[in-house]
């Protein structure tokens, strides 16, 4: 770093048909910004997505004005109307042998209008309450994961040595596990029955979503953590960072002021791809019956609620599948042109 | 590479030791879940636990419980479950892993043929409706949670249409051994493997894509096109080759992330009995010792197998090797 003969390094690239004319004299983000809505698939999965997140959020509202049911209490003996007739929810038989008892089917009206479940509980409304839940742990636990890998990078690139050593080491240690099995064990472990998490005089209950969302957040850091280490490493090497240096601005400033900017559009490329991927666990958690706990709903605990009805009412297990096939892949799409948007000769892996 | 190859198994060695370490904390010094009164039984009294207490070593201190399960696990291999206490936990793995290995090896050959032949198809027809296509398709792949994916394939090949002569070759759920009958073997696993090798296939021929997309402008394959080769033999010859080292290493890691366990929600919907159904039972019925037992297998067997991924890569590729 001793030489003066310095060279800007070009910070922006084109996108491919794209003339310098379009981006100069603009900020990056501006720049992004303009990429990211002129491309209209990536704009048309934002809107999916906002559309899923409102219709999620919006549940209350469906089971009280429209649905008129309590999504989260059994209506075994409950009726409703089809076609002008009062029927049973839970009927009888219908089974392979034509025992047992079965739920109703998909009656496309407002109440039930894809059926119920084992317990007479309406599967829309449970969708859509379940949709809240995954959602909300989905994103929170995506931000929290973000933001503890941010803070860890910026403190193992900016320190170097220890610090460097011990946090690089402990995020191997976890990523050595596979993400479910570990994710698996802390939930088995907090999640069990009548316990639950005491820190002082913080207690999360075990059914609490804030459970779910923690574990799931911690498990992915390192998948974070490793990208913006890395770039923390390269940042803290150019100029205007020793020009800060030299001008006496401390450790943090130097870490969230100077540094930070220039590392966050990885997160903000990464942001939509851990949200897919939390989803998905979350999801596979609850299906396991360790993530969102009964009489809660989530996507997850809905499609395991529809196992034992798959071959009789297989609306249960779908209908919740799509909503995550939905989601997953708008994000997805979505992460893709963030990521074209912000840097596009970036390789960033979807998934993992 | 004899010195690279030392270090990266003395690091390894330590990494195992800390995974198990880890693995007995999370399950044996978090608060909330107490061994002794799961073991004791239904509403035990106090006596009855503290007796249970002893009795398992619970009452010892930390280092010495994890040095005890640590002996009965790798040296005496005599760990037994704590549900059910027939159930020796190293024999009931050991039973398990073939199945887990069938399941996964399978899946591993479908979705590397099948990523292989997806991106050099998008490749080849880029500029035609077929590569957004098939990037779509790709990207519903990796969208769908592979648990219902499973759910939706036994629907349709158990029920729905398992009376038509599409899948009424497709026999119940469950597994049969490749030793008991091959024949069996295969059919039981067609669909599981169909069904894993999905999402990877999906991801496999997206990070394919954008490989070749990124050699095909380097000086060797200019030069190949130039000297007058068929585009065919530049895509497959020097293209291809180049573009499949990172697959390869992609590939090393994923195959040993599903064998140690991360096919657990695809043996869960199949009821096929390996690795993963059996931490799902041990799940369901809380039983710390076999659950801990397979995480730490599971973790030994990444651990490992990116340890030798590491190794053959250095082989492949001396840039790498650190000096």
């Amino acid at each position: 770093m001793a030489e003066f003969a310095f060279e800007p390094e070009p910070e922006v690239h084109l996108a491919p048909g794209e003339s310098v004319k379009e981006i100069s004299g603009r900020s990056p983000w501006q720049i992004a910004g303009r990429r990211l809505v002129r491309n209209r698939l990536a704009i048309a999965s934002l809107v999916l997505f906002l559309l899923v997140v409102v219709c999620s959020f919006l549940a209350p509202v469906y089971a009280h004005d429209i649905a008129h049911t309590d999504p989260f209490t059994s209506n075994v003996s409950g009726t409703t109307v089809v076609n002008g007739q009062r029927v049973n929810v839970i009927q009888q038989g219908g089974g392979s042998l034509g025992i047992g008892e079965t739920p109703i089917g998909p009656t496309w009206h407002s109440n039930y209008f894809v059926g119920a479940d084992n317990q007479g509980r309406d599967v829309m409304a449970r969708v859509l309450y379940g949709g809240r839940a995954s959602l909300t742990i989905g994103i929170a636990s995506a931000l929290i994961c973000c933001l503890i890998a941010l803070v860890l990078g910026l403190l193992a690139g900016f320190f170097h040595g220890w610090v460097d050593a011990v946090l690089s080491r402990f995020m191997d240690l976890i990523w050595a596990f596979p993400v479910y099995l570990l994710a698996i064990s802390l939930a088995t472990v907090l999640l069990t029955k009548n316990t639950g998490l005491k820190f002082g005089p913080i207690h999360l209950s075990a059914s609490s979503l804030w459970l779910p969302t923690l574990i799931i957040g911690f498990v992915y850091v390192p998948y974070v953590y490793r990208p913006i280490r890395g770039q923390v490493l390269s940042v803290r090497e150019k100029e205007y960072v020793e020009a800060a240096i030299s001008q006496g601005a401390s450790s943090l400033r130097l870490m969230f002021a100077e540094i930070m900017p220039n590392v966050i559009s990885t997160v903000i490329v990464l942001l939509p791809l851990m949200i897919a991927t939390t989803v998905l666990t979350e999801a596979a958690l609850s299906f396991l019956g360790i993530g969102v706990q009964a009489p809660k709903a989530s996507w997850g605990t809905v499609i395991d609620d529809g196992q034992n009805l798959l071959y009789t009412r297989p609306a249960v297990a779908i209908v919740p599948g799509i909503m995550i096939v939905l989601t997953v892949l708008s994000l997805n799409v979505l992460g893709d042109g963030v990521r074209d948007a912000l840097d596009p000769r970036a390789k960033v892996r979807a998934r993992e | 590479m004899f010195a690279f190859i030392v270090r990266r198994l003395i690091g390894l060695v330590l990494v195992l030791f800390a995974i198990s370490v880890m693995t007995f904390l999370i399950f044996f010094a978090i608060p909330g879940v107490d061994p002794a009164r799961q073991l004791a039984g239904r509403n035990p009294d106090p006596t009855t636990i503290a007796a249970v207490r002893h009795q398992f070593g619970l009452d010892r201190p930390l280092p010495v419980r994890y040095a005890l399960m640590m002996k009965r696990l790798f040296i005496t291999r005599d760990l037994v479950s704590y549900g059910n206490q027939a159930l020796q936990v190293v024999p009931a793995i050991k039973a398990a892993t073939p199945v887990t290995f069938s399941l996964v090896f399978g899946a591993a050959v479908l979705w590397v043929v099948g990523s292989i032949v997806v991106g050099l198809v998008m490749v080849t027809f880029k500029g035609t409706f077929v590569d957004p296509l098939l990037m779509i398709l790709a990207l519903i792949g990796i969208s769908m949670p592979v648990f219902w994916l499973g759910e939706v394939a036994n629907l349709i090949t158990q029920d729905r249409l398992h009376d038509t002569f599409l899948f009424s070759w497709v026999p119940p759920l469950g597994y049969v051994a490749f030793t008991s009958n091959p024949w069996q073997w295969f059919l039981h696993l067609i669909i599981p493997w169909i069904t894993l090798s999905i999402l990877y296939i999906g991801f496999y021929a997206r990070v394919l894509r954008a490989n070749l997309l990124e050699v095909q402008n380097e000086d060797y394959v200019r030069t190949a096109r130039a000297k007058g080769l068929s585009p065919r033999r530049v895509l497959m010859k020097h293209m291809l080759r180049t573009s499949l080292i990172t697959f390869v290493s992609l590939f090393g890691l994923d195959f040993g992330v599903l064998v140690g366990g991360g096919a657990l929600l695809t043996e869960v919907v199949f009821g096929l009995p390996g690795v993963g159904l059996l931490t799902y039972h041990s799940l369901v019925a809380l039983d710390l010792p076999v659950i801990m037992a397979t995480v730490i297998y599971g973790a030994f067997f990444i651990t490992i197998m990116s340890a030798v991924v590491d190794i053959l890569y250095a082989r492949l590729d001396p840039r790498i090797r650190p000096a």
